[in-house]
């Protein structure tokens, strides 16, 4: 029977980690037997079942029983289990090995304070173990007990075990892991789990069940700077009230806060409670609800600190990465970067190195595979607000979404500097306060098509049109650039891939000042475009002017299709260069049939659902 | 922070206040257990006092007397946006399930009713992990596709309270703020809050219900506990499971063979 536990006392997270065929399962299944946590029954139960079916019984089959009563799958998923010992509750978080399953063992090791690393006696350390403990390292899990698995194939040899010991603990330190304590111990026959052993006269050191009596309970980071991150923002009234959740430090009525990246300053006026005395003060762990003295703009994402400890802001971070998804990560490609409730459209600058988690050297490779760690420069479009992982574990971390999941996590480096890009200095608008004073977003509307195809015709139009309805807008047309900023370029490949970007910084500026910006540029290459799409980020529609090489020849408003078939013009799109028409491109004009006007309605239609100002949520509290 | 339950109350406002920043068409399920009072009271408590959003009560009709009673006044007392729409009848339920799973059914057809009648895009729900084996594998923002099946076998990744809150179309969410409660920890909540409860939950004549369900398919389990102390107490000592009276659990056929069936050794 398990001792009374006295009043409350929180179960201690513990994640089973380990290569799949190390005997994760049949230890936790024992553990529960030796702790005294299986219910009533449940052992003579699975025992009858084994005759019955003529097995032999298997510890591993607790756990599956527990896993299966009401599904039919297989450890794919981390699963909890409760245990006591004499000394605490705890909850067992049992992790699947499977390699196809790290997303699983990354959810259930990230809310774990410790980690019981399984590795087999006889193998020794498996890649996939490596790759468990290296991620227990980058998800903060430092207190980790390795159990040394299987000692009766080793004869219980002492000789065997230390070895096997060696070469985890040299392993675990250089990914800067110092093991609570490395125990021998057979999970199949119960030995040195809960009791001491006989078959391990030679063993001095603790059984498992006192090596995680060890752990230390994680401690609420209230000696960290303050961070406060903005959740949303809810009116009652007149009032507007911040909440969001204490991450690290404290904060009191009366300190004066500033928020990140914006750099507004404020005091707290009062924290608001439904129910209750209202504290005069909170620290880290507290969901919260507050007021200011000043009627600042703070919206979700923006974090308060105090001013002189306040987080870094930058727009290029030097991260250290797991990727969970199927897809490699590489250089160049877009994801979302989620700093806690902050969101920002950023790209991957750079992939630094792979690393080879067997010898903790580098792969080589330039993309990020699912289940690699690696180390990558992020690029965000606007600020960030930050703090590195040394500063501080908790906002020193983020992930990065890509398509509709979460596919990645992260802790900062560092600031990546010496690029133009980095941005010191933040705005004192927010752009958020120029969408409601213009009614829309800024952004950029990008027309892709041959010469000919009506680009530039369109876009003129359109920007009458628009600009008659009220909105901020002007048009970028790639010839009148080519006069000025682009002047210096040809049409080489290279030139042209600057002129792209060029033009697509130039618009990204439009859109960040709240304008729309309509881009004419025959824009042949799908890469170049892709990178315009990367530099603007969010609000970047592209839009394919769709007419055929023989309607635009036939048109041939400038003679310039007469000239290129006559060989006089090299590298013409369409006739002596190609034209990469977009895959899935945001809209398709198709002018070669459809009336100039009904081209126009498509493309307002695509403007205002694509930067027409969003009717926030009506009657937030009130 | 002081206590344990300190910080699950906090948890659990952080990820309802998340479901409300992040999804524009909220509802929560409220079955009138424990479990669910104690969701609407974190819901207060996140939103300062009333629930934003519409609580929907799966109705079959079955309940039990002071079941429904305890509904009607709460609803008023705290002044619930209740949604109580009648499940569809036992009649359009798959026939080939045990009859105890077939009125569990029920509520499957009527959440799928309200999400078409309601256009919910997230619904929370008071699922716990420690309550039942496949729920120990749950997210706390759990996609649902068009049927409103749960693929356990593709979830995306939860870590550091970085929900997935971005979906294709078609899908809804399920929020399961309660996720990492105990049931003990359920009860001491209920005794610090003061948090009212239907009163089957309380011993009488030697039995009480642990798990409160419709009439005729929850039974009550043997125990003397009349106060909430005494729960915690019997709680605490008890290897029984939560769900033992819970006759759909135990209906279906045997979970070793079922392993077996799927390919397991």
């Amino acid at each position: 029977m398990s001792p009374r536990i006295k009043d409350a006392v929180p179960p201690l997270p513990i994640v089973i980690v380990g290569h799949v065929d190390h005997g994760k399962s049949t230890l936790i299944g024992r553990l529960l037997h030796e702790t005294g946590s299986l219910a009533d029954g449940k052992l003579d139960e699975l025992k009858g079942q084994s005759d019955r079916r003529r097995v032999d019984f298997e510890w591993s089959f607790v756990m599956d029983a527990l896993q299966i009563e009401r599904d039919q799958g297989i450890t794919l998923d981390t699963t909890r289990i409760w245990l006591k010992t004499r000394k605490r509750p705890y909850v067992i978080i049992d992790a699947p090995g499977h390699k196809e399953f790290l997303r699983n063992m990354v959810t259930g090791a990230a809310s774990a304070d410790a980690a019981v690393l399984v590795v087999d006696a006889v193998q020794g350390l498996s890649e996939q173990t490596r790759r468990h403990a290296y991620l227990l390292s980058l998800l903060g899990v430092a207190q980790v007990v390795v159990a040394v698995n299987k000692m009766d194939r080793l004869d219980w040899a002492e000789a065997g075990f230390r070895a096997t010991a060696e070469a985890v603990s040299g392993y675990l330190a250089g990914i800067g892991i110092e093991p609570l304590a490395v125990v021998p111990l057979s999970a199949r026959e119960g030995d040195n789990l809960v009791r001491t052993s006989a078959n391990l006269p030679w063993w001095q050191g603790p059984t498992l069940t006192e090596a995680l009596d060890q752990v230390t309970p994680r401690p609420q980071p209230v000696d960290l700077p303050l961070r406060f991150p903005v959740q949303d923002v809810y009116r009652d009234g007149d009032r507007r009230i911040l909440v969001g959740r204490i991450e690290t430090g404290r904060l009191r009525v009366g300190d004066r806060v500033r928020f990140q990246p914006t750099g507004r300053e404020a005091s707290v006026a009062g924290f608001e409670t439904w129910r209750g005395s209202t504290p005069i003060a909170a620290g880290a762990g507290q969901s919260v609800a507050l007021t200011l003295d000043d009627d600042l703009f703070v919206e979700r994402g923006h974090v308060a600190g105090h001013p002189g400890a306040a987080q870094h802001i930058g727009s290029r971070i030097a991260v250290r990465l797991f990727w969970l998804d199927r897809d490699p990560l590489a250089a160049g490609d877009r994801v979302t970067v989620r700093l806690g409730t902050a969101s920002y459209g950023a790209v991957v600058d750079k992939v630094v190195r792979v690393i080879d988690v067997a010898s903790l050297g580098t792969t080589g490779t330039e993309q990020v595979a699912g289940g690699d760690v690696a180390e990558v420069i992020l690029r965000s479009h606007g600020a960030m607000a930050f703090d590195t992982f040394a500063d501080n574990p908790l906002t020193g971390r983020g992930v990065l979404v890509r398509g509709h999941r979460v596919a990645g996590g992260f802790v900062i480096e560092g600031a990546a500097a010496a690029s133009p890009n980095v941005t010191a200095v933040a705005q004192s608008v927010e752009p958020a306060e120029v969408h409601r004073r213009n009614g829309h977003t800024g952004g950029v509307l990008w027309l892709t098509g041959l010469s000919g195809a009506g680009k530039s015709t369109l876009a003129m139009a359109l920007r009458r049109r628009l600009f008659e309805a009220g909105w901020q807008v002007y048009t970028l047309d790639g010839d009148n650039l080519r006069h000025g900023l682009c002047g210096d370029l040809g049409f080489s490949d290279a030139d042209r891939s600057e002129n792209i970007r060029r033009v697509a910084e130039a618009a990204k500026l439009f859109a960040d000042a709240g304008t729309v910006a309509i881009v004419s540029l025959i824009s042949p290459r799908r890469a170049d475009r892709d990178a315009a799409r990367a530099i603007v980020g969010d609000g970047f529609r592209e839009v394919f002017i769709d007419a055929s090489v023989e309607v635009c020849a036939g048109r041939d408003p400038k003679g310039l299709y007469r000239r290129a078939f006559a060989g006089e013009l090299p590298g013409f799109t369409g006739v002596s260069a190609p034209y990469e028409a977009p895959e899935a491109p945001d809209l398709t004009v198709p002018t070669a049939t459809l009336p100039l006007e009904d081209c126009l309605d498509l493309l307002e239609r695509e403007v205002t659902a694509g930067f027409g100002v969003e009717r926030r949520k009506a009657g937030r509290l009130g | 922070m002081s206590s344990h339950l300190d910080a699950l109350e906090s948890q659990s406002i952080f990820i309802l206040r998340e479901a409300y920043s992040r999804f524009s068409k909220l509802g929560m399920l409220w079955s009138l257990g424990k479990d669910s009072n104690v969701m609407i009271w974190l819901a207060r408590k996140a939103f300062l006092g009333r629930v934003p959003f519409p609580v929907m009560h799966l109705d079959t009709g079955l309940e039990f007397p002071e079941t429904y009673a305890f509904r009607e006044r709460f609803t008023k007392e705290w002044k619930l946006d209740l949604i109580a729409d009648a499940c569809p009848p036992i009649e359009q339920t798959d026939p080939t399930l045990p009859s105890g799973s077939r009125l569990a059914a029920r509520k499957s057809l009527g959440l799928k009713q309200a999400l078409e009648r309601y256009a919910f895009d997230g619904i929370i729900a008071g699922i716990r992990r420690d309550e039942q084996s496949t729920r120990a594998k749950e997210r706390v923002f759990s996609p649902r596709g068009d049927d409103g099946a749960w693929d356990f076998r593709d979830q995306p990744p939860e870590f550091w309270d970085h929900y997935n809150t971005d979906f294709p179309p078609g899908t809804h969410v399920r929020i399961h703020p309660l996720l990492q409660w105990t049931e003990v920890d359920i009860w001491r909540y209920i005794q610090r809050e003061g948090i009212p409860v239907v009163p089957l939950y309380f011993a009488r004549n030697g039995k009480r219900f642990r798990s409160l369900g419709e009439e005729g398919i929850t039974l009550p389990i043997d125990s003397d506990a009349a106060t909430i102390a005494d729960i915690i107490a019997e709680l605490e000592t008890t290897k029984a499971p939560e769900r033992a009276g819970r006759t759909m659990d135990h209906e279906a056929e045997d979970s070793f063979e079922r392993l077996r069936a799927s390919g397991y050794m």
